[in-house]
């Protein structure tokens, strides 16, 4: 369970949000809601550790997450803005190296069949500078698939997605839930996961 | 899914920069040439005076190796910072400071170790003796993997921000001068007949307490240049 | 009887103490000046083997220690921001820094001065010339690193991991150029210090103590400047008198 109180977060001198306070349990589903600037990628960064909050507290299964700081890490993922792939690289290693950055020796035939899921086929060993940029997401959102933390935070993952791959990430994070795990996320897109509701937390 | 133990992770994080670097080999290249050319400028600075030469030789080629490694030391995190890779890397469960020690370890190979294996070459433009260019490699040995360590802190200081080249310069070279120091020494000691144990032996000891302090404070230094 | 001194942490309190307290730390280093100078070049009797020339150790040697010693203090400040997060400490590692540099290139500047005279050149590659001019090559980059970072607490950490790892270097940095030093058989400054007069003494703690407390009153200044930059959005700066005018 993952439990935010009284979260205050600011960029440079700008205070974003105070007083913030939810939780999240397991199977549950959370979209940020907020205009663009209200603190959405903030309040995901500072979730990850990225950032200290200004004032708050961030509790993991009932931990302070500063002081689990490297086991809280193995129990989530996080999804940024960036794809965090290398051009250089095929789409199998760039999926074997993240995942084993992330903590988790990934097998061959586990990347491929990830990558075949997000509908690579085909495309698994070709560098990703000659892949468009839905399928440079697809790449990046694999990891989620070879992954088993229980916390998925997402940064917009809809980003460049055709309708098809949306439809896919909808199958996906109703998976998870379904396996005890959370999201949060953050889009601009809707987002409808068959049988869970959304929660929706507002940031002004 | 298994996790990956601390030496595991370091492989992979060394055979990934590896492989990266061997898809764009030019990088490493242009390192190696820099090297080769600033220290072929000295003699057409000087003159060829082989007496001069021979006598200077040594702190030519640690300086060169000095200013070439920190053309190199922009490339160690700024890739990956722009990418979204290092947000990826600080979330790694096992420890940063491992993975740092492996993206060290990674840079010394591709910026540090050729430069160790073209040194005697270059040794021979400034006619130094059989010895001292053994000496001038183990002294190189010793010394260039503290400078990428050194040189991995005011990397990841200067982390995308404007002018970071010349930055990281101003910041990493006066804590490099002791290798600089010592590393010279070394060589100009078995040229003047002295014994080269002890600046061998400081050196090492200055690789020791580096690699025990430096991933840790560039771990330190990433955190707050992500933030 | 307990005194709070997390009290005087807080940025928007410790402006007003640091503004009164200036003047007491100014105002006798002004004096201290005078007097020190003063007895240094009027009282103080020649030197047998230098001559005039040796005066110029009145300044030159306080602003070499004071030199050192800033570095220490501003990394200590920068460690306690690390460690316990108070802005304020940063805030005066911050501050210390231009002060430290500027006596490191006084020491320098005063050094080849008194070098001419002594060796007949500007510049000898003494140890302890050569580590100052390190020193100030250390501030400079502490300084320029704040410099190019926006963000003020990227700013403040960053600077704060810098120093921290510099101080660490500075015993290695002067064991190793003390070492090629005597290998190269470099000429080092000697003074005679046990037969120093006592009217040099004098002049000599004299202006130790002026530097000192011109440092403090120099630092105090800036770091009011640095706290009314960094709050200016606060409300307790926009109601003080100075800003309202």
């Amino acid at each position: 369970m993952l439990e935010v109180c009284n979260l205050a977060c600011s960029r440079g001198d700008h205070q974003l949000f105070d007083g913030l306070s939810f939780t999240l349990s397991a199977g549950e589903l959370m979209q940020v809601e907020g205009a663009n600037g209200s603190g959405k990628t903030t309040l995901l960064r500072t979730l990850c550790g990225f950032m200290q909050p200004l004032a708050g507290e961030i509790r993991w299964q009932g931990q302070d997450v500063r002081k689990l700081d490297e086991d809280f890490y193995a129990e989530l993922v996080y999804l940024g803005h960036l794809n965090a792939i290398k051009d250089e690289l095929s789409a199998l290693e760039n999926l074997r190296i993240s995942a084993g950055l992330a903590g988790c020796a990934v097998s061959h035939q586990q990347a491929i069949a990830a990558l075949r899921r997000m509908g690579l086929r085909g495309r698994e060993t070709l560098a990703v500078k000659v892949l468009s940029q839905g399928q440079r997401r697809r790449v990046a959102l694999a990891r989620l698939l070879v992954s088993n933390a229980p916390l998925w935070i997402l940064d917009e993952p809809l980003t460049a997605l055709d309708v098809g791959a949306v439809s896919l990430m909808q199958e996906l994070i109703g998976e998870h839930l379904s396996n005890q795990g959370m999201v949060i996320f953050t889009t601009h897109q809707a987002l409808q996961v068959a049988g869970v509701a959304t929660r929706q937390l507002a940031l002004s | 899914m298994n996790k990956l133990s601390l030496p595991g992770l370091l492989l992979l994080v060394i055979k990934r920069d590896l492989l990266l670097a061997m898809r764009r080999r030019a990088d490493v290249l242009t390192t190696l040439v820099f090297f080769v050319m600033v220290v072929s400028l000295f003699p057409l600075g000087i003159g060829p005076e082989q007496e001069i030469l021979r006598k200077i030789a040594p702190g030519v080629v640690w300086v060169a190796a000095l200013l070439a490694s920190m053309l190199s030391l922009g490339r160690m995190f700024s890739a990956d910072y722009l990418d979204g890779t290092l947000e990826q890397m600080l979330l790694v469960p096992q420890s940063l400071s491992m993975l740092v020690l492996g993206k060290i370890a990674a840079h010394w190979m591709l910026s540090g170790l050729p430069l160790v294996l073209i040194a005697p070459a270059l040794g021979l433009q400034f006619d130094m003796s059989a010895q001292a260019l053994w000496v001038l490699i183990a002294a190189l040995l010793l010394g260039t993997p503290v400078l990428s360590m050194i040189g991995a802190i005011g990397a990841a200081l200067t982390l995308g921000l404007r002018g970071g080249g010349v930055l990281v310069s101003l910041l990493v070279l006066p804590l490099c001068i002791p290798v600089l120091i010592f590393g010279a020494g070394a060589v100009e000691a078995v040229s003047s007949g002295m014994s080269v144990i002890s600046h061998l032996s400081l050196l090492g000891a200055i690789l020791m307490l580096s690699l025990v302090f430096t991933p840790w404070v560039t771990a330190q230094a990433l955190r707050i240049s992500m933030e | 009887m307990a005194i709070n001194w997390f009290k005087y942490s807080a940025p928007s309190t410790f402006y007003g103490l640091a503004g009164r307290l200036v003047p007491w730390f100014a105002w006798p280093a002004a004096l201290l000046f005078c007097i020190g100078l003063y007895v240094g070049f009027f009282v103080a009797p020649s030197d047998v083997v230098q001559g005039e020339a040796y005066r110029i150790i009145f300044i030159h040697v306080p602003a070499s220690i004071l030199s050192m010693f800033i570095y220490l203090i501003m990394a200590g400040y920068a460690a306690l921001g690390l460690i316990f997060n108070t802005r304020l400490s940063a805030m005066m590692a911050t501050a210390l820094a231009p002060t430290g540099a500027l006596f490191a290139l006084i020491s320098l500047w005063t050094g080849a001065l008194w070098g001419k005279p002594m060796w007949g050149a500007w510049w000898v590659w003494d140890a302890r010339l050569t580590s100052e001019l390190i020193l100030l090559f250390l501030y400079l980059g502490f300084i320029a690193l704040q410099a190019s970072i926006d963000d003020p607490r990227r700013a403040d950490r960053a600077g704060a991991l810098l120093a921290i790892v510099g101080s660490v270097n500075v015993p290695i940095i002067y064991f190793s150029v003390k070492w090629w030093n005597t290998l190269h058989q470099g000429s080092t400054i000697k003074f005679t210090g046990t037969s120093m007069h006592i009217a040099m003494q004098q002049a000599m703690f004299t202006m130790l103590l002026a530097c000192w407390l011109y440092v403090i009153a120099v630092s105090l200044v800036r770091v009011r400047s640095i706290i009314l930059e960094r709050e200016r959005n606060n409300q307790w700066v926009t109601e003080l008198a100075e800003v309202k005018r």
